[in-house]
């Protein structure tokens, strides 16, 4: 199964459409998404609103709402249901939350059949926000409707507030549980004839609710998918081969079977390739969910198993092919193919694109440049390794699964049961960061739990829930890393600084998401030349990381116009200003959502909060740098100030981000919390995080070799967040407050000290935080 | 092997062998869930309990050594979200994915009661061993003032 997985999010939400089961057909795509309405495609029948699906309404006037999607710590548990109660025009202390399960009629019944439940690209706020408003609306609407019945009056005299409905003339009310019996009985509501609130109105959202599951996060109940714990469960580990794609020869499992705590074991066949090729091959891809070599072993505790597998398990393994591939293996070839930049095809795969001549244009230049930069394989590492539950009995199965984009298929097919047969609970995550976009855990515990039921049949015991959970060092191991890129840059200048030609060629291996050719400053200068070779062969697994592509894109790009300007002898943040300001075409956006005037905006307002103009003041050894990123339908800015000392060491003393993500903030809240984290998580990158592979292996084990950013590295209040509020559609945020934080830190280590950083991780070259 | 420990106020009979990590017995034995894993190797802190007040990895602590001392957890600190800390992370928000949150506020409950009135760069000290990963450190030294501030905003 570990052969090489080149999907990316986009990708992945493709393959959930083709393995859903019939749950979540048609999910948009990225692109789709952003160009529905006017010229867009059309979007598919709206079903009828049903608000019961959604709300419950108990006899003392308070709310049951359902929070349908996955919630890894975007807080959408919390804000979905916000924009539900809203509509609703209930007070948020009149409201709990319940997860829903995997099901249809979430989608169906908001009136949205094609959007499901998955958690991936920022998708959650622009899939779901005008259909929850409907949800909400709707319930509401019925809810003045009974009360017209009730008071024989027409609804236009009827105003809601708080769950009451009230007729003002005749000081009569009446309490949204008294009313429910007839209202939420009412038939379903076209979306067309629903009436949405004033947004000016609006109580709940764009203030700070902090989440529903707070209370049990700081008492410890059990609220993580770890923590499932149903009745007589077992504890497995599921021992694989290191080396990427490697079997099982033998394994002395009679032996591990008499270890302490050991209740079953046994080797985990590979399920047979799919007859013909299939897209996606992954686990849930469109061959079908796969599942690696390895042997499971099951046991009364974790710990049991463990130290089962590590103190009496022995492996042969068949290690495969991909143990001859390294780093250093892929690097001799990328180095290799650098020397032929300048003649390497454009390709037009839409990887690749070249517009005007690039080539002929550097020959009139005034000025080159030409860097090189990198960035390297990142794991995801969310604090809660990989686990999910499944229990087998009586030719069902039950799953309790974190994942990012639940999937019956991948829990139906490797138990041999049907989907109708799956029940499937969402479980809070310890953290996604889109590691859990791929479910192996979900794949890997059905075929366990329908393995070591089968063996209690046999002996006559009663069948049990197993939870499989991974170790730190697994979730290291056998991750879908995030894909390295190499860049070999050239830009020409004219006389006055003017960017007249760039090209880059990428030399990479992994998913194709790392050439930026649709990126800015496509569409900002009339030659423009992406072009892009793989290594070969390279069967790493490679996946989304939270803003896929940009995350590692906008350290590159950002990098290279900082330079640019530098050279140019340009203010860096006028410099980006003024390429927005010019495009090729006069009046026209270049392909892929990119909206000049949205960009300029954010770094306007983020020159504007930071000083930027004044920090020539700032001490010797302190600098400011900016980066913007058009991530996810979001833009971003940031500048950040930094100061170096002689020894390498940097200290973030502040950021500052502008960020443009339409007309609706959902919850304040968690909004700047995301950003906060989106930075923090970009100081990982920059200075500690790197993959690296040694016969077919990754050699990296736990926090000790992969170490986070820590809070010492965090100055009191040092982030500060605006949110420029613009005539846009909301969309989401757990992906765009990422990938320009590393580049503005790196843009502002150069202006402290005049050295340009153009490879990751810092501390690689001798950097670390102060 | 049989053990008697006094975990969150109470006496919990187990009976597992000498080198079971704290954790598993907590975990898997006691079904006390809230103690959490994150690496086994004592990297991360989210498994963070309490020894008589002192804040250790509940991973490396092997059941066999932890003897007459009280253990306290995260169900122990307060049931009902009444703790100062835990009041403090509710006022302020501080989770996102909350997975790191129990050995974060077991962290700073011993900071706290061996220092009322922690500076930042105090709080820096305690809280270096316990990774967020989704980076909410801003806020939690934020509601460490704030607990430490008797619940008002400095």
């Amino acid at each position: 199964m570990k052969t090489t997985k080149q999907l990316d999010r986009r990708s992945f939400i493709k393959v959930s459409a083709l393995a859903g089961g019939g749950i979540m057909i048609g999910l948009y795509t990225e692109p789709e998404l952003l160009s529905q309405g006017p010229g867009g495609r059309a979007a598919p029948q709206p079903t009828p609103v049903n608000p019961g699906t959604y709300i419950t309404v108990h006899p003392d006037n308070t709310f049951t709402i359902i929070a349908k999607n996955p919630e890894t710590g975007q807080g959408i548990r919390t804000s979905l249901p916000m924009i539900i109660a809203e509509e609703f025009d209930v007070d948020w202390k009149q409201v709990k939350i319940k997860q829903g399960d995997l099901d249809a009629k979430y989608g169906r019944d908001m009136g949205a059949p094609n959007v499901g439940q998955i958690e991936g690209g920022s998708t959650a706020t622009p899939q779901n926000y005008t259909p929850h408003r409907n949800v909400g609306a709707a319930a509401r609407m019925m809810m003045v409707n009974a009360a017209a019945q009730r008071f024989s009056v027409p609804t236009t005299e009827l105003t809601t507030a708080g769950g009451v409905v009230r007729h003002a003339a005749s000081n009569r009310t009446a309490t949204y549980a008294q009313l429910a019996e007839v209202a939420l009985k009412m038939p379903a509501m076209a979306v067309a004839d629903i009436k949405l609130k004033d947004q000016a109105t609006f109580k709940i959202m764009g203030t700070r609710i902090p989440s529903v599951d707070n209370l049990d996060i700081v008492t410890g109940k059990p609220a993580f998918s770890i923590d499932v714990n149903p009745p007589g469960m077992l504890h497995a580990v599921f021992e694989k081969c290191p080396v990427f794609g490697g079997k099982v020869v033998s394994a002395n499992i009679e032996e591990v079977k008499k270890a302490p705590g050991v209740r079953h074991a046994f080797v985990v066949e590979p399920p047979a390739p799919p007859a013909a090729p299939a897209g996606g091959g992954g686990p849930g891809g469109g061959g079908g969910p796969r599942w690696a070599s390895g042997v499971a072993i099951v046991a009364d505790t974790w710990w049991h198993a463990q130290n089962a597998r590590t103190k009496v398990l022995k492996v042969v393994w068949d290690e495969g092919a991909v143990a001859s591939q390294s780093s250093v293996g892929y690097m001799a070839q990328i180095k290799a193919m650098a020397d032929k930049a300048s003649t390497a095809p454009a390709g037009g795969t839409g990887r690749s694109v070249k517009e005007g001549d690039a080539e002929a244009a550097f020959a009139t230049a005034a000025k080159i440049v030409e860097a090189q930069y990198d960035f390297p394989l990142l794991s995801h590492a969310p604090l809660e390794p990989q686990d999910s539950t499944a229990w087998y009995k009586d030719g069902k199965l039950e799953i309790w699964s974190p994942s990012q984009i639940p999937n019956l298929n991948n829990a139906a097919v490797p138990a041999g049961v049907t989907p109708a047969d799956v029940t499937f609970h969402l479980v809070r995550a310890g953290g996604g960061f889109g590691r859990r976009l791929v479910s192996e855990y979900d794949i890997e515990v059905s075929k366990i739990a329908r393995m070591v039921a089968d063996e209690r049949t046999k002996a006559g015991q009663p069948s049990v829930a197993v939870k499989l959970l991974w170790s730190r060092e697994d979730d290291m191991h056998f991750d879908n890393y995030r894909p390295a890129g190499y860049h070999y840059f050239k830009a020409g200048l004219d006389a006055s600084g003017k960017l007249i030609a760039f090209r880059d060629f990428v030399a990479s291996y992994g998913a194709t998401s790392v050439v930026p050719a649709g990126e800015f400053p496509r569409g900002f200068t009339p030659n423009f030349w992406v072009s892009d070779s793989q290594v070969t062969p390279y069967n790493i697994p490679t996946g989304a990381l939270r803003a896929p592509s940009t995350n590692g894109i906008s350290f590159v790009m950002q990098g290279i116009i900082d330079e640019i300007a530098v050279a140019a002898g340009k203010d860096p943040l006028q410099y980006r200003l003024d390429l927005l300001n010019s495009p090729v075409t006069p009046g026209q956006n270049p392909p892929g959502g990119f909206n000049a005037s949205r960009a300029i905006g954010v770094l306007e307002a983020v020159r504007d909060m930071s000083g930027w103009n004044n920090r020539s003041k700032l001490p010797k050894g302190t600098g400011m740098g900016v980066a913007f990123q058009y991530a996810h339908a979001g833009y971003v800015a940031y500048v950040a100030q930094v100061t170096v000392d002689s020894s390498k060491k940097v200290k973030v003393d502040k950021a500052w981000s502008a960020i443009d993500i339409g007309n609706q903030i959902i919850n304040l809240s968690t909004s700047e919390n995301l950003v906060e984290g989106g930075f923090v998580e970009g100081m990982s990158h920059l200075m500690a995080w790197e993959i690296t592979i040694d016969k077919g292996r990754v050699v990296q084990n736990n926090f000790g070799q992969y170490n986070p950013a820590r809070m010492r590295q965090l100055a009191p209040n040092s982030i500060e967040v605006k949110f420029l509020k613009t005539n846009f559609p909301p969309t989401g945020l757990g992906e765009p407050s990422l990938p320009p934080a590393p580049p503005a830190i790196t843009n502002a280590i150069f202006a402290a000290t005049g050295v340009r950083i153009r490879a990751l991780p810092l501390a690689k070259q001798g950097y670390s935080w102060t | 092997m049989p053990y008697t420990l006094r975990i969150n106020g109470q006496s919990k009979q187990v009976d597992v062998p000498a080198d079971m990590p704290l954790l598993w017995v907590l975990r898997d034995v006691l079904n006390m869930k809230g103690t959490k894993f994150g690496c086994g190797i004592g990297a991360c802190g989210a498994c963070t309990v309490q020894l008589n007040g002192r804040a250790v990895r509940a991973c490396q602590t092997q059941v066999s050594t932890v003897g007459n001392q009280e253990v306290k957890t995260i169900e122990g600190l307060s049931p009902d979200g009444s703790h100062p800390l835990q009041k403090a992370w509710m006022e302020l928000d501080v989770p996102q994915c909350g997975y790191c949150q129990a050995g974060q506020l077991m962290t700073a409950a011993a900071l706290l009661a061996s220092k009322a009135r922690p500076t930042d760069a105090d709080i820096d000290s305690a809280m270096t061993g316990n990774i967020c990963r989704c980076g909410t450190y801003l806020r939690i030294r934020k509601a460490i003032h704030l607990a430490a501030n008797g619940g008002r905003r400095a």
